[in-house]
């Protein structure tokens, strides 16, 4: 197995709109195989368009550029003939906002195997679409009501159907875009398990805005500022030696990472010591 | 005035606008169904009846001639329109168009939305003048496509531009190509874009202007594509001008039919509407 799945080398991401702005600068980060790394940073820095820029999912909308490159097994993602659309098969993507297709559950979880013609009767649909929403949790709570829309779910059920609705294409890599922000306490708690039962089978890519969820979920930090990486690392040495100030000033000085404790930093921590680092040094971009 | 009053005033006078809308409508509707009405239950008959040798002089016989033509010209029409308004509309709201391109297309959207019916009836009237045609079915479909189309373009464009932007993202994410998401916007769209339907269907059978220099006249049952046809507002026009009671009674039915198919189409999209929406994002 490869041990670094997806990398990026000195990537950069330009909006060329009214106004350019290099939104990510020269980035280059290995992102290892059935690991979950989250890439935290405060808002603005870059971390949804670094992300969206590692499937080319940057390519709907207009007016971006990229310079440097994505390296999916080795082989360039935008240095090659295959289009876009094979690629974010390969690397699927969940959105920040839960968003179930206007299908049915079962719809929602085979649209993906339908477009790419991924199953070869619909015994084997239905045994996809089971086993994708056994992985998610959701199967249980579900499976009596296939029929039903999607969007008629709680929004931490949806949440988990697009998880569900990702892996069922089989990616080899998984982006989460702020996947619990939009959650309340108890559907992002779910999503959350949903995740950590993940992280050993597929290699996970997530961006949080929320340092407990980092600290509880990542085996990997990556800390993103105003588009350049300011620290690497360890989930453990990230948190408890953060090796620039600039860092420390971020997560709030050196503290313990202890599984058993997750919780302890509330999203209100997270924001105030963003606010403190903001106002620390403000940023260049407004 | 102090602030409280000042928010009675407005509220006083946002009730009144609202209750004048409201009772206007009211009466315009119950008095075209009480009277249109009246006739109908005496001789209901005359929906279903084509019209006889001296329909128009002494009102033998029926109006279907009239409702067959209004189904023959506004059916194709809507069905042709439909699909350029949804083809239109994706295109701007897709990855396909520049946003330059869309708010240019966007703006003459607008002009050809406020363009008076009767432009168009005078258009397509130069059309038949020009290759020496007559007017007939045929044009009535055209002038009432054309009609239709800038109607059920915007509010095709409106529900597009409000469906979820996860859709978009989720099916992009799953490896679908432009047209794959573009369908699934479509999709969580339905709602509004059944809404622009059945508006451009509604609008398109209650107007007369157009189809006045298009479709022509006729006394007669539709023929053919390329024979005269009377539609109902064009009939209900003349018989309202006739100098015979029961004739002019008539236009009081017809107009009853046809208030009768708007309440009825608005009533079908609500409920098309809430079916779609089940399946919608926030829906």
């Amino acid at each position: 197995m490869n041990e670094t799945p997806l990398e990026t080398d000195t990537l950069s991401v330009t909006y060329t709109g009214d106004r350019e702005i290099e939104a990510v600068k020269g980035v280059s980060i290995a992102f290892p195989a059935n690991r979950l790394t989250t890439i935290i940073g405060p808002s603005g820095c870059g971390k949804s368009t670094l992300l969206k820029s590692l499937n080319r999912l940057h390519e709907i909308q207009q007016h971006v550029e990229i310079d440097g490159d994505v390296l999916l097994s080795g082989d360039s993602v935008y240095d090659t003939d295959e289009p876009a659309p094979e690629i974010r098969k390969q690397i699927g993507y969940v959105p920040q906002t839960p968003t179930a297709l206007p299908l049915s559950i079962y719809e929602n979880v085979a649209y993906g195997l339908r477009i790419h013609d991924d199953y070869e009767s619909k015994a084997d649909l239905d045994e996809k679409v089971e086993t994708y929403l056994r992985k998610v949790n959701l199967w249980e709570e579900v499976h009596d009501r296939m029929d039903a829309p999607g969007a008629e779910l709680s929004t931490g059920q949806i949440q988990r159907l697009c998880v569900a609705r990702s892996l069922a294409v089989e990616p080899e890599v998984l982006l989460c875009d702020e996947v619990t922000s939009a959650l309340d306490p108890i559907s992002a708690e779910s999503v959350e398990e949903t995740l950590e039962a993940l992280k050993s089978e597929y290699t996970i890519v997530m961006v949080t805005h929320s340092m407990a969820q980092a600290r509880r979920l990542a085996d990997r930090v990556v800390f993103l500022y105003l588009g350049e990486v300011v620290e690497a690392g360890d989930v453990r040495s990230f948190f408890e030696d953060p090796q620039t100030e600039r860092t420390r000033q971020f997560i709030g000085g050196p503290t313990p990472v202890d599984p058993g404790s997750a919780g302890d930093t509330t999203e209100a921590e997270d924001a105030s010591t963003a606010a403190e680092l903001a106002a620390s040094s403000p940023p260049e971009e407004s | 005035m102090n602030r409280y009053a000042k928010q009675r005033l407005f509220g006083a006078a946002v009730r009144a606008a609202a209750l004048l809308v409201v009772g206007v409508m009211v009466l315009v509707v119950s008095v075209t169904l009480v009277r249109g009405g009246r006739v109908l239950l005496t001789d209901p008959a005359i929906v279903v009846t084509p019209p006889g040798s001296r329909y128009m002089l002494e009102g033998t016989g029926g109006f279907l001639h009239a409702v067959l033509g209004s189904v023959f010209v506004v059916g194709p029409a809507t069905a042709i329109s439909m699909v350029f308004a949804v083809s239109t509309a994706t295109y701007l709201q897709s990855d396909y168009s520049s946003e330059r391109f869309s708010e240019s297309v966007n703006m003459f959207l607008n002009v050809l939305w406020g363009t008076p019916p009767i432009v168009y009836g005078v258009f397509v009237l130069t059309i038949i003048i020009a290759i020496g045609a007559q007017t007939s079915l045929f044009f009535g479909v055209v002038a009432i496509a054309i009609f239709q189309y800038p109607i059920m373009t915007r509010y095709t464009d409106e529900a597009l531009r409000a469906a979820p932007d996860g859709v978009r993202e989720s099916t992009y994410g799953l490896g679908a190509t432009r047209f794959e998401s573009a369908r699934m916007t479509v999709r969580a769209a339905a709602p509004g874009i059944i809404a622009g339907l059945i508006m451009g269907f509604a609008r398109g059978i209650g107007d007369a202007a157009t189809v006045l220099f298009t479709t022509g006249r006729s006394t007669r049952m539709p023929g053919g594509l390329f024979d005269a046809a009377t539609t109902l507002p064009v009939l209900i026009f003349d018989q309202a001008m006739s100098f015979n009671p029961e004739v002019r009674s008539h236009a009081y039915a017809a107009s009853f039919v046809l208030t009768v198919v708007v309440l009825g189409l608005i009533l079908v999209s609500k409920l098309l509407a809430g079916r779609y929406a089940r399946y919608t994002p926030g829906g």
